[in-house]
């Protein structure tokens, strides 16, 4: 299990899964339903050539929908999918080029390895010797050249997910769009095999499109991420944009642990405060606006905790919890009827604070996000 | 038109391929099941010789007293057929379900019985056995001074129906009681539940719907069957009344018709109120997982019982192929419990006289269930990975044919295409391609169960999957379908094949000359005559050996498939 990709030879690259010149995938205004069910609401998106993006939101939210719909195996009510700058949402699946690797993998049992990866080649009517160099070029690509008389059957769960991967890139996809590809496989091969799978995408410049409802993972090797909910996209960005300048509560939410302060706008001679409780309230900056529904925001790293003194927004609180983590200690503490979370650097021979005692949350002006849903 | 419109559009259309497939089946299936059913219906319902519209027909039924009695007759026999056929049944599929018992396997072979021999075959034996002058009667007659009228008129039919056709109600029981969760009868138990008040007011409550199923399969069978009554010689039965009417007084009587008509009707009825009993009563409880029933080791008075009973049923069972096989060997058998003697020489005339029947049969239900596994394939395909207009109306017109008797279709067939000939003058009803239609409609539905089975087996990825890599949908059939279906579909032909090989009803309203006639038409004449029944047995051994082989082969072919493919997820 611990095949690496092989470096690629200049053999593969010129008749094995060749480097394609990547497309890429522009969604406008996409709807789709299933009978009365809007699944896909007013999707618009662009995905440039050779970025590796990942779809990612809660369950049901419709990302499989919008793969599936792109691969041609459902039905836009409205919009234009383009790639390549190809109108393609008119043609039948087997004409579009844009390789899917199935969630369930979906290789046939009664075809061999080298049989299931043949098969779109054959599909495609190439000489037979093309063909058979083509398969051992992909299945070598994926480091798995010495199972190829094997049944699917007969292999790992890693091993089926890497065939499906060598079956789909034989055929040189325009686009690769992947649907969980890990979900199948256990906690440790995960972080292994999607690793590899960047490494080959990098290596193919395929744009590619990785679906996920697992945030660590499309953080760890996506360009960019949608956050999908509710049918429609929540925000598109780098990782790190999402998780430091999140557009709303959903998305502060689904990306990482967010402390959220409900509150309601109070001006206080003539200078505009966020009343969380009666005694605890915070200033609220020039130019943000506060509308109802809007939540003061924050992430449990960039808060701490003091006895007094210092700059900043103070939360006066209660200590209610402690969790070690190892290398930071998560105080719960009360703020008024809620409890929010601080993380706090771990050192050793620093003092730790007791369940009871009376804290300060000190929140930087900087790392505050005023959010509504 | 909106986007919204077209996108609709674009998810009914089909492509020209799948519209000409759907176009090609209705018409088979409208020429050969629709039309000569309702033809029959509307013959029953016309004037005589003109084309108006009446009820007389069914008044004239119900005023002439041999039908009024044959109709109760029918009832009569198919009731009291389901209730021995339960009495048969219920005994063994508990034993094998809920205890630990040996001969579980045995038993659950049983279910083939049916199917590979036609009643009517077994009832010559029996008659031989159990007559007045058979073997059980002689002997008690000769130790204990009296004789019990098993075989008697109407005794005799239900007798040999209910032993035949007991293994549906087995089955489906057995079925039923295997896939009960344990827990539900751990929850009984464990509020206070025991015994036979556990069994009475919880499992069976559960395997109700199985019993409804083979309980309602029985009566149709039997309700629709013709040779068995006549061959004991009991005429005064309702599919009999049909078939005599038709072949003494002619086509154009409208009385056939009215039998006919009456005959679906039942059929129809039948297998609506096996479901409607169940309707509105929440059973699917059922679940799978919780490994079905606990087995419990019997008790030694128990076993005794057990072992008892099962050995009675079984004895009972076999009696019919016992007693063929005796009479397939005897010389002379009548009037003493055992043949006078034995010989080979009914074999001998048999292979002579009649392998042309032999071969006829492989013919015709090879066909037919070719015919079968091609339109099933199809239409499960349709119904199941198209969303194209008409599907779910073709497969409810496949199903149909289950509520048509032979009898009826035959009758129908003649009807409707006495009148087209050929260009020679040779009606079109009287060739034999006709019975293969006959026999392909009527086991349709068959192998259509089978390839639905099969297709629901299969992922839809594996077929988008191949659609994604560049195969059509055609391409994807033939490539990636079809293989994995394989088993499904030898199934179904295997089923088709070997229950057309065995099916008399429509064949005898059909064949028109000895050498155009299949195994099952064969039997019934030699078993007609006295001097025929040696000869007619050894047709019917080899018929059982015939059917019993391919059906064993096919399995055997079934499962080296697919071990070959892997556990399958
Ligand atoms: N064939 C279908 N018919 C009707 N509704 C469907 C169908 N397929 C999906 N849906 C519905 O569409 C919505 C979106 O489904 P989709 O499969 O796209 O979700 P998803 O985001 O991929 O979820 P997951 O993370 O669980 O895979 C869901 O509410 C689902 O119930
Ligand atoms: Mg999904």
């Amino acid at each position: 299990m611990t095949v690496k990709f092989k470096e690629p030879k200049m053999a593969q690259t010129r008749d094995g899964a060749a480097v394609a010149g990547a497309r890429k995938i522009e969604i406008t205004n996409v709807n789709v339903h299933y009978g009365e069910l809007h699944v896909l609401k007013d999707i618009n998106l662009e995905i440039q050539p050779g970025e590796f993006f990942a779809f990612l939101g809660p369950s049901g939210c419709g990302k499989t929908t919008l793969l599936r719909l792109i691969a041609g195996f459902n039905n836009a009510s409205s919009g234009d999918v383009r790639v390549g700058g190809q109108d393609i949402l008119a043609m039948p699946p087997w004409k579009r080029d844009v390789g899917m690797v199935f969630q369930s993998y979906a290789l046939w049992p009664h075809l061999s390895v080298a049989r299931n990866v043949a098969f779109g080649l054959e599909e495609r009517k190439l000489p037979r010797d093309e063909v058979a160099r083509r398969v051992k070029a992909a299945l070598e690509l994926v480091g798995m050249g010495h199972l190829a008389d094997r049944r699917p059957s007969q292999l790992s769960g890693g091993q089926q997910q890497r065939v499906a991967v060598a079956r789909t890139i034989a055929i040189e996809p325009k686009v690769l769009l992947l649907d969980e590809p890990l979900s199948n496989l256990d906690a440790k091969m995960r972080v292994q095999v999607r690793r590899e799978l960047r490494d080959l995408q990098q290596r193919l410049n395929l744009t590619t499109i990785f679906v996920t409802h697992d945030q660590e993972e499309a953080n760890a090797i996506c360009d960019r991420i949608a956050v999908f909910g509710d049918g429609r996209i929540q925000q598109v960005g780098r990782p790190m944009d999402l998780y430091e300048r999140p557009a709303s509560l959903f998305v502060a939410n689904f990306l990482g642990t967010a402390n959220i302060l409900d509150g309601e706008l109070v001006t206080v001679d003539g200078k505009r405060l966020f009343k969380v409780t009666d005694t605890i309230s915070v200033p609220v900056p020039d130019g943000v606006t506060i509308s109802p529904g809007t939540r003061l925001v924050f992430r449990p790293q960039h808060a701490s905790l003091e006895d007094a003194g210092g700059q900043g927004v103070r939360l006066p609180g209660r200590v209610s919890n402690i969790e070690f983590l190892g290398a930071s200690v998560r105080y719960g503490v009360m703020v008024g009827t809620s409890e929010v979370l601080i993380d706090v650097p771990f050192q050793s021979g620093a003092s730790v604070r007791t369940v009871g005692a009376d804290v300060n949350v000190l929140l930087p002006s900087d790392c505050m996000l005023w959010l509504a849903e | 038109m909106t986007n919204l419109a077209i996108g609709r559009l674009r998810r009914f259309s089909a492509t020209p391929g799948q519209m000409a497939v759907v176009l090609l089946i209705a018409a088979f299936l409208l020429a050969f099941l629709l039309v000569p059913a309702a033809t029959v219906i509307y013959v029953a319902f016309t004037e005589k010789g003109t084309s108006n519209l009446t009820l007389v027909n069914f008044l004239d039924f119900f005023r002439n007293d041999l039908f009024v009695r044959s109709f109760w007759n029918s009832v009569y026999v198919s009731s009291l057929s389901v209730v021995w056929a339960t009495l048969f049944a219920l005994p063994l599929a508990v034993i094998t379900t809920r205890f630990q018992f040996r001969g579980a396997m045995l038993i659950q072979t049983l279910g083939f019985l049916p199917l590979i021999m036609p009643p009517f075959v077994g009832a010559v034996a029996m008659q031989l056995l159990f007559g007045r002058n058979g073997s059980v009667n002689l002997l008690l007659d000769q130790h204990l001074g009296f004789k019990l009228p098993f075989m008697d008129g109407l005794n005799g039919v239900v007798f040999v129906q209910s032993l035949h056709y007991f293994p549906f109600i087995l089955i489906n029981v057995s079925n039923s009681l295997r896939q009960i969760d344990s827990a539900m009868e751990e929850a009984a138990q464990n509020l206070g539940s025991s015994g036979f008040r556990l069994f009475r007011r919880i499992i069976f409550p559960l395997a109700m719907p199985g019993y409804l199923a083979g309980a309602s399969l029985v009566f149709v069978k039997v309700f629709d069957d013709l040779a068995t009554p006549l061959l004991l010689n009991v005429k005064d039965m309702l599919a009999p009344q049909a078939y005599l009417r038709v072949t003494s007084i002619g086509l154009a009587d409208p009385m056939g018709y009215v039998i006919s008509t009456i005959l679906i009707a039942v059929s129809i009825f039948a297998m609506w109120a096996s479901v409607a009993v169940m309707r509105g009563r929440e059973y699917s409880t059922v679940q799978r997982g919780g490994g079905g029933l606990a087995r419990r080791k019997m008790k030694r008075g128990e076993a005794i019982l057990a072992y008892g009973a099962v050995t009675l049923v079984l004895l009972l069972v076999l009696s019919p192929h016992i007693g063929l096989l005796l009479l397939s060997f005897a010389t002379i058998w009548s009037f003493s419990p055992l043949p006078d003697g034995y010989t080979m020489a009914n074999y001998g005339r048999v292979i002579g006289e009649s392998s042309i029947y032999i071969k006829n049969t492989l013919i015709y239900a090879s066909l037919a269930g070719l015919i079968d596994v091609v339109l099933g394939g199809a239409i499960a395909y349709l119904v199941l990975r198209t969303k194209i207009i008409g599907r779910a109306w073709l497969d409810w017109a496949a199903m149909s044919a289950l509520a048509i008797p032979g009898v009826v279709l035959g009758i129908g067939y003649l009807r409707t295409y006495y009148g087209v000939t050929l260009p020679d003058g040779t009606p079109l009803a009287t060739l034999s391609i006709m019975l293969v239609l006959a026999l392909s409609v009527r086991r349709l539905p068959y192998a259509l169960r089978a390839c639905y089975a099969a297709m629901q087996q299969i992922s839809v990825s594996l077929e988008e999957a191949a659609e994604n890599l560049g195969a059509n949908k055609r391409r994807t059939v033939r490539r990636i379908v079809l293989p994995l279906m394989m088993g499904g579909i030898l199934a179904g032909f295997v089923t088709s094949f070997s229950t057309a090989a065995v099916e008399l009803s429509a064949t005898l309203m059909l064949i028109q000359s000895n050498s155009e006639a299949p195994i099952a038409y064969g039997l019934y004449m030699f078993m007609q005559s006295p001097a025929g029944r040696g000869p007619g047995a050894a047709l019917g051994v080899i018929a059982v050996i015939l059917v019993a082989v391919c059906t064993f082969a096919s399995h055997y072919v079934i499962e080296r498939s697919q071990k070959a493919m892997g556990a399958r997820k």
